[in-house]
């Protein structure tokens, strides 16, 4: 018993020592690896914070920049998880030099506590990205091989009997986009009667959304057009892609920091520029780059209209009128559609 | 034992039918999916330096965590059994409430405390020491989610022998001390045990907490629970299971540990 | 004489510390290493939690509180708790008596793979869980995104406690009683009601205290395969998860909180339970 006890306590004392020296790599799961500083030079260490899907893109795009001029001998800390969560995580303290998530709103909540400049925006447009963003998206629909229901745009959600599955504005603020994409549609009755009737249960994020979709559960998942085609790239089968006619435009901010040193500005340039946004292109984002873009027109289709933030108001009058987990209308048709299926 | 062999065997097959269902079939589907691609793809898995850093990690945290945790649990198990202070009702429960708490809470109570405008944040960030999204962070809140094992489980044993061997060697003239290691312990060991064996389980599974206060900084604050959310993220879900497999072995390999030491312990 | 030794609580005077060699000294020290410990460890983060919860004041607190879906939650999420506490409390006795009691090929298996639930991460408990018992069931089964699938997913990750807690004391329990019994006649099941399940009481009391705690907190595992659906399969850590991704984090501190004081009653209750319990054993 003693010597359990003491050898538990040598080994605490060894590991912990060890630990300290901890892993030097820190590459994330991909065949690129995010690269410990080079040789001799100054050695910067940037602290990359991002949500989580585009850690793939990021994975390529790192070693790219450690190849530029301005790369050369910057090591990267990088960490990925859920917008809101990295949001929070950046404003308690967490060391961050460029920040890169799913809304403008998680960059926005950072300005207060003066963590990012109050002009981040203008920041980033002066390094190429239009409006402060770094890719766009559409919200879209993910229905099963062969499309059996027929799914073709939103009315056909409120077809009788079709299920549909989106993720919960409330537990992922990125979940918001696709309710945007049915109010945009149809305004708040339009929403109301999607959420009340066609929404059977309410996944924490969208990566559980896709996973009670291809769980079996729903006939349509409402999603956004990266992660579709990120998710098949990673091996996903059996399912396919519907753009409706008329969607929303998801658009993903980037930042530099208040703290940061240049090298997470140019990084923010290099992030913006033709060879970084053709990775985001083969993974699925829309380029902000509009040359790129332009390159890349037949994997991204043209729907016929596509609204913006800007069209309701901007995020703030959004989440006041709609997503306020009180007073908002959504959160008023959560409360009501929860009442018809309570026992 | 007394029981006839009817009801010997209708017990046996309850528990065993409840194992079966609940537990084994559950593991099973792990285990097939986990070995699904072959057993080469999950050894290439669970050998990427992110996973190498990730297994060491949650290693260290646990290292660190369990030891502390069970030392904590066997003095507060001899308070409240052995003891005869007050209020040792409101002092069990307390201890059992941080368990009840969940782990997004746990995440957010560390914030308020070790944040950027916590309680404590500032001022240790003065004197160069980081708690929060680093490894002393992680260990609190893993620590934190054991708390009660070890007392749970060594309280009831030491009310069971109750501590007449210990008056004895007392009134022998040993030193408290000596009746700790020489009566008191080996007769808790077994509780002891599985006190360990369930917080290192727990130590080394746990993600919610241990997710938020860490910051999930790769190849620093990563550990094999948190790869196997952000594999799952990834849509690398054989990764997910390689690494879920590995802690599964961690855990085995614990379980094995402590048994092999209570049977030397038997013998001697 | 063992008899008393075994099923009393210690009976004061006996086992007063003061009677043993440096006895009200190292109480004191016991007694401020767990002060100190659990201050640190416990009582710090939930003294700025509920702070944190007051911060728009007591009425802003009452009506995070009580909120339908809330209330909805809290009801939810304590019921099923119970609910699973008590049948892994019970199912545990089993267990851990086939695992110490008999002999089958296979126990030592059995007893290793017990403690897996918890060491596996909740994602992958949860993913696993849907797989089994969802839309895509190989037994045809569909539970889930229904309370039923709470509770199966709560009884998974609450597993070990029920066992574990009694096994270390089945392991201690001393025959001599029970062989005693038999041979004076007593049927298996009398031995067993009479003898043994008095002295595992508390014992299953702890482990039912433990799994009721585990899944009162429970997230991960059940945030999957229970839908969320508020008013009939949320439960409290998920609408306290969606406070804090609303930024109302003071409405979240509010709720858990009350969760909090609601746990600590019932745990307490049950220490009371089982205190009435070895009282009423003489």
């Amino acid at each position: 018993m003693k010597t359990k006890i003491l050898l538990s306590a040598l080994v605490a004392g060894a590991l912990a020592v060890a630990g300290c020296g901890g892993a030097s790599d820190d590459s994330s799961d991909s065949s690129a690896s995010s690269g410990s500083s080079s040789s001799g030079g100054t050695k910067t260490s940037l602290s990359l914070v991002a949500y989580s899907t585009p850690e793939v893109v990021y994975d390529e795009i790192i070693p790219d920049f450690q190849k530029t001029p301005e790369g050369k001998g910057v090591s990267f800390k990088t960490s990925y998880g859920a917008s809101g969560e990295q949001s929070r995580a950046v404003a308690a303290g967490q060391k961050a030099d460029y920040v890169a998530f799913s809304l403008a709103p998680d960059v926005d909540k950072l300005v207060e506590p003066g963590l990012v400049p109050k002009d981040w925006v203008a920041q980033t447009e002066a390094a190429g990205g239009k409006g402060g963003f770094v890719t766009t998206s559409l919200v879209s629909f993910v229905v099963r091989k062969g499309n059996p229901k027929g799914i073709k745009g939103w009315d056909d959600l409120l077809k009788p009997g079709v299920k549909v599955v989106t993720p919960n504005p409330f537990t992922s603020g990125a979940a918001k986009w696709n309710i945007m994409g049915a109010y945009q549609h149809g305004g708040i009755g339009y929403v109301k009667k999607l959420i009340t009737d066609h929404v059977p249960v309410q996944p924490k994020s969208g990566r559980e959304a896709l996973q009670t979709f291809t769980g079996g559960e729903g006939d349509v998942l409402i999603s956004y057009e990266y992660e579709y085609t990120t998710a098949v790239k990673k091996g996903e089968k059996d399912i396919e892609l519907v753009t409706p006619d008329d969607t929303f435009l998801i658009q993903n901010p980037i930042a530099a920091t208040s703290s940061s040193p240049q090298q997470a500005k140019d990084f923010v340039k290099f992030v913006l520029s033709d060879a970084a946004q053709q990775h985001f292109a083969d993974w699925g984002y829309r380029p902000i780059n509009e040359a790129i873009l332009a390159k890349n027109k037949d994997k991204f289709p043209d729907p016929g209209s596509v609204k913006t933030v800007d069209d309701f108001g901007g995020w703030s009058k959004i989440n006041d009128e709609l997503f306020d987990p009180e007073k908002g209308s959504v959160a008023k048709i959560e409360d009501e559609a929860g009442v018809s299926t309570a026992k | 034992m007394t029981a006839s062999p009817v009801g010997r065997l209708s017990i046996r097959v309850f528990a065993l039918g409840y194992l079966a269902l609940l537990l084994a079939i559950p593991i099973g589907v792990v285990l097939y999916r986990t070995f699904e691609p072959g057993v080469g793809a999950v050894i290439d898995s669970i050998t990427t330096p992110a996973a190498v850093s990730a297994f060491w990690l949650t290693i260290e945290i646990a290292a660190i965590a369990v030891p502390l945790n069970t030392i904590f649990g066997i003095v507060a198990a001899l308070v409240l059994v052995r003891t005869r202070i007050r209020g040792k009702w409101l002092l069990q429960a307390v201890i059992d409430l941080p368990f009840a708490i969940s782990p997004v809470v746990i995440g957010l109570a560390l914030f308020l405390l070790f944040g950027r405008t916590g309680w404590l944040g500032p001022t240790l960030t003065d004197w160069g020491i980081q708690v929060i999204f680093s490894v002393p962070g992680m260990v609190l809140a893993t620590i934190f989610v054991c708390l009660p094992f070890v007392v749970r489980e060594v309280a009831p044993v030491l009310r069971e022998i109750g501590d007449e061997q210990e008056q004895a060697a007392a009134t022998l003239g040993a030193s408290r001390w000596q009746t700790f290691r020489r009566i008191t312990l080996p007769a808790i060991r077994w509780g002891v045990a599985y006190g360990v064996v369930l917080s290192t389980a727990r130590a080394i599974g746990e993600f919610g907490a241990v997710s938020v206060v860490s910051g999930k900084i790769s190849g620093e604050t990563v550990t094999l629970p948190l790869l196997v959310e952000n594999r799952y993220s990834n849509f690398d879900l054989s990764g997910a299971y390689a690494a879920s497999a590995l802690l599964a072995v961690i855990a085995l390999a614990t379980l094995l540990a402590m048994t092999v030491l209570q049977r030397k312990g038997d013998s001697r | 004489m063992a008899a008393t030794a075994v099923t009393a609580p210690p009976k004061p005077g006996r086992t007063s510390a003061s009677r043993r060699v440096g006895g009200r000294g190292l109480t004191g020290l016991g007694v401020g290493v767990v002060t100190l410990w659990l201050s640190v460890i416990v009582l710090l983060p939930l003294a700025a939690l509920t702070a944190k919860s007051l911060d728009g004041g007591l009425s802003a607190f009452w009506d995070s509180v009580t909120s339908r879906q809330a209330i909805a939650a809290l009801k939810f999420t304590l019921a099923v708790s119970v609910i699973v506490a008590v049948i892994n409390a019970i199912a545990g006795v089993a267990i851990a008596w086939t695992l110490v009691r008999d002999e089958f090929p296979g126990r030592r298996v059995v007893n290793a793979v017990i403690d897996l639930p918890f060491a596996m991460p909740t994602i992958v408990a949860g993913i696993t869980l849907l797989a089994l018992w969802g839309p895509k069931s190989p037994v045809g089964v569909n539970l889930a995104f229904t309370q039923v699938s709470v509770a199966l997913a709560l009884l998974f990750v609450t597993l070990p406690f029920g066992v574990r807690a009694v096994q270390p004391v089945l392991i201690e329990l001393d025959r001599e009683m029970e062989e005693a019994a038999a041979s004076l006649g007593a049927s298996g099941p009398t031995i067993f009601r009479r003898i043994v399940l008095p002295n595992l009481m508390p014992a299953v009391l702890s482990g039912a205290a433990l799994a009721f705690a585990r899944a009162v907190g429970e997230f991960g595992s059940v945030v999957l395969i229970s839908g969320n659906k508020p008013f009939d399969t949320q439960v409290s850590s998920v609408f306290i998860f969606k406070q804090i991704e609303s930024d109302n984090a003071t409405g979240a501190a509010a709720v858990s909180v009350v969760l909090l004081a609601v746990s600590l009653l019932m745990l307490i209750a049950l220490r009371v339970i089982e205190s009435w319990g070895s009282r009423h054993d003489r």
